[in-house]
């Protein structure tokens, strides 16, 4: 029996296109053995959680640099409680000032990753935090 | 939704091509036997080798020996001639400064114009706007699909209402502005001729730069609404209107920017920007614009990295490039065509969110690259954008490090300072052949239109910044205070955007639009539908609507209608 892969949807919700973010990080995760869904640009979060629920993943990972993160994070999370994924274990990576995380956190997001975080300690926080 | 998680990966770091063939001279051979090589026996290398950060290798020494078959008469010329490698200008900096040009926007109209009045009030010498999401992908502020996103990372324009707002009390006769739209570029470019001409200034007299550079949003930015062709159309129309009615201004600013800020190379950035500028050439060609009347309106805009040599070099090489393919491509028999003029702002993406002060230095030594590169206007960013949109402090900086580099520095006494260095002569050539050899893979490819449609440039820029996060990853690049000489320290203060800009903007929407008289803007936005059906330029009939008070997101919905909406292939 081959080894059950952790499964990752990379979104990218907002009107921004700016993926070289999002690009990496499906790529390196993919690169640590990892099965990556990246869903390419502008998805809503209603996109983002059906998704999520179709693909039947572990993590959704949110690519983030515009500033919308207090509305959309929000959002989808109430959106995958609604879906009954509250097992999904999401995290958040992009330009997210130090004064937003807490409030983050608080509607559970479960990592938040700032410029300049390495690739391993993104690989590393999922491997810690997902049992398959 | 595809799926392209298949494809296999790499994390080897590759170089570009090593150095050509050198033949050093008798002494240099003398040296390195009676002088490298005993040290080197003693005191090994700190490493393997050396690349830039591109990753282009660069060798210990660069001599005569490195420059065979360089002619200096040919290659490097005088300043304000061709090939213009030193400058376009035969003073440059001695006898104008660069235009000190701090983009900003953040807000609503109002929030905005007081930035512009600020740094104008501080010696800044042309506004730069950047506008929100919303805006630059043609929706109101009132849009679902803005939520959340109004004021953020630029300035809400929704109608000339916000425009004549933004521009309240600043002169546009006197001001010259560059604006960072890109599919919607016509419409706010129409708004903002529209306000130029209730303020009663001549449009052949006001100049700016619209940023209007579709190209590069297929290729790295991915702000694009239309597909490839009609946004072309959109583009040649602007150039077409813009040869009749606004010969200072620069009707498109075509972008490296963003290719690099994506993670490509500096030979990459170099060459797509350039072969962007030749498609446009093309395509302006084929509409029947004389090449020699539209192409001195084209203006260029690079990054600053942080390698100040390859920066430097690759400067001078897009100048000689663009000189080379204006003359032997298209004949073209006018100076300013042949010219290349460029902005530049600093990296965006070296900034670091650790240690923000950090980001002072590299940024001064970023512009500095840009100064000796002979950059006509500049940007430094803030130390606080790795966070959020800054602070004025943290723009007071910025703006300050330029005026320290033009006023304390003595960089600008002299032309060209590093012209006739071997090294930077060298690496000139070499960045010069690394974008020809891409230039000329584009067209083998059916030029850039067809390239983007295969998805040649974003699969080349992708590895690129894959190499670049594994070599920074395996710390084969330092980046202080990322990956070492870490050290904990205390969040900053940065700018908070008021979340009611977009409560006030849905309310002056709604007042807009009780207003205006509706038939009339019924009209001129049927009128454009009707006129994006033919082959008509679209620009008067943007003005008209535009003028009706018709929204942004109305106008870009109408040509939405006609012309459809692009969607990319992702590829990670």
């Amino acid at each position: 029996m081959p080894e059950k892969k952790i499964r990752v949807l990379i979104a990218k919700p907002g009107l921004d296109g700016h993926d070289r973010g999002a690009k990496i990080i499906a790529r390196a995760l993919r690169d640590a053995g990892m099965e990556v869904i990246y869903t390419g640009l502008r998805q809503t979060p209603e996109m983002i959680a059906s998704a999520a629920v179709q693909e039947d993943v572990d993590v959704i990972g949110l690519s983030i640099l515009s500033g919308a993160h207090n509305t959309l994070c929000p959002q989808l999370m109430s959106l995958l409680h609604a879906k009954g994924m509250d097992d999904v274990t999401v995290v958040l990576g992009g330009i997210i000032p130090e004064a937003d995380i807490p409030a983050l956190k608080q509607v559970g997001i479960a990592g938040i990753f700032l410029p300049g975080t390495s690739t391993q300690d993104i690989v590393d926080f999922i491997q810690k935090r997902v049992t398959l | 939704m595809s799926d392209h998680s298949k494809e296999t990966t790499q994390t080897v770091i590759h170089a570009e091509p090593a150095a050509p063939y050198r033949k050093p001279s008798a002494k240099e051979k003398l040296w390195e036997e009676n002088t490298l090589g005993p040290t080197l026996e003693k005191n090994p290398e700190r490493q393997g080798g050396f690349t830039t950060v591109s990753g282009y290798p660069i060798r210990g020494l660069y001599t005569q020996a490195d420059l065979e078959g360089w002619n200096p008469d040919r290659d490097l010329g005088f300043p304000g001639e061709p090939p213009y490698t030193r400058g376009i200008h035969s003073t440059m900096h001695r006898g104008r400064l660069w235009t000190m040009r701090q983009f900003a926007g953040f807000g609503a109209a109002e929030d905005t114009n007081q930035r512009f009045r600020y740094l104008l009030s501080q010696g800044q010498t042309g506004l730069s706007t950047a506008f929100d999401l919303p805006t630059l992908m043609g929706y109101d502020s009132d849009h679902s699909l803005s939520e959340g996103e109004v004021g953020k990372c630029g300035v809400a324009i929704s109608s000339l209402a916000d425009m004549e707002v933004l521009f309240d009390k600043i002169p546009l006769a006197n001001v010259t502005t560059s604006m960072t739209i890109n599919s919607p570029a016509a419409v706010i470019w129409a708004m903002y001729l529209a306000v130029a001409e209730k303020q009663g200034a001549d449009w052949k007299n006001i100049s700016g730069t619209l940023q209007n550079d579709i190209l590069k949003e297929y290729i790295a930015q991915k702000e694009y609404i239309y597909p490839p062709e009609p946004s072309m159309r959109l583009v040649i129309d602007t150039f077409e209107f813009g040869v009749k009615n606004t010969p200072k201004f620069n009707t498109i600013s075509i972008s490296g920017y963003h290719i690099r800020e994506a993670g490509s190379t500096a030979i990459q950035e170099l060459a797509f920007t350039l072969r962007d500028g030749l498609e446009y050439v093309e395509w302006g060609m084929r509409r029947g614009l004389e090449l020699d009347e539209f192409v001195p309106q084209l203006s260029f805009f690079f990054n600053a990295h942080n390698d100040f040599f390859e920066e430097i070099a690759k400067y001078r090489a897009a100048r000689r490039i663009w000189h080379k393919a204006m003359v032997e491509r298209y004949k073209s028999q006018n100076p300013r065509s042949r010219a290349l003029r460029f902005h530049t702002q600093t990296a965006g993406c070296s900034l670091t969110a650790q240690q923000p002060y950090n980001n002072v230095v590299r940024t001064a030594i970023q512009a500095l690259a840009a100064v000796l590169g002979g950059t006509q206007s500049l940007h430094t960013n803030s130390l606080d954008e790795a966070w959020a949109l800054p602070t004025e402090f943290a723009a007071t900086i910025a703006l300050r490090t330029q005026q320290i580099i033009a006023h304390e520095t003595g960089v600008t006494h002299t032309v060209d300072a590093l012209g006739g260095s071997y090294f930077v002569e060298t690496l000139t050539n070499e960045v010069e052949r690394g974008a020809w050899d891409y230039i000329e893979k584009i067209d083998a490819l059916g030029g850039m239109v067809a390239a983007i449609e295969r998805g040649y440039p974003q699969r080349e820029i992708s590895e690129a910044s894959y190499r670049y996060q594994v070599a920074v990853d395996k710390k084969t690049k330092i980046i202080v205070g990322v990956n070492d000489f870490v050290t904990k320290e205390k969040p900053l203060d940065t700018l908070q955007i008021d979340e009611s800009v977009a409560q006030r903007q849905g309310e002056r929407l709604r007042k807009l639009r009780a207003e205006r008289s509706s038939d009339e803007v019924a009209r001129r936005l049927s009128a454009l539908r009707k006129a994006a059906h033919s082959t008509d330029n679209l620009m008067p009939y943007i003005f008209d609507a535009v003028k009706s008070y018709a929204t942004l997101g109305e106008i870009c919905d109408a040509m939405r209608e006609v012309f459809g909406t692009y969607e990319e292939i992702a590829i990670t």
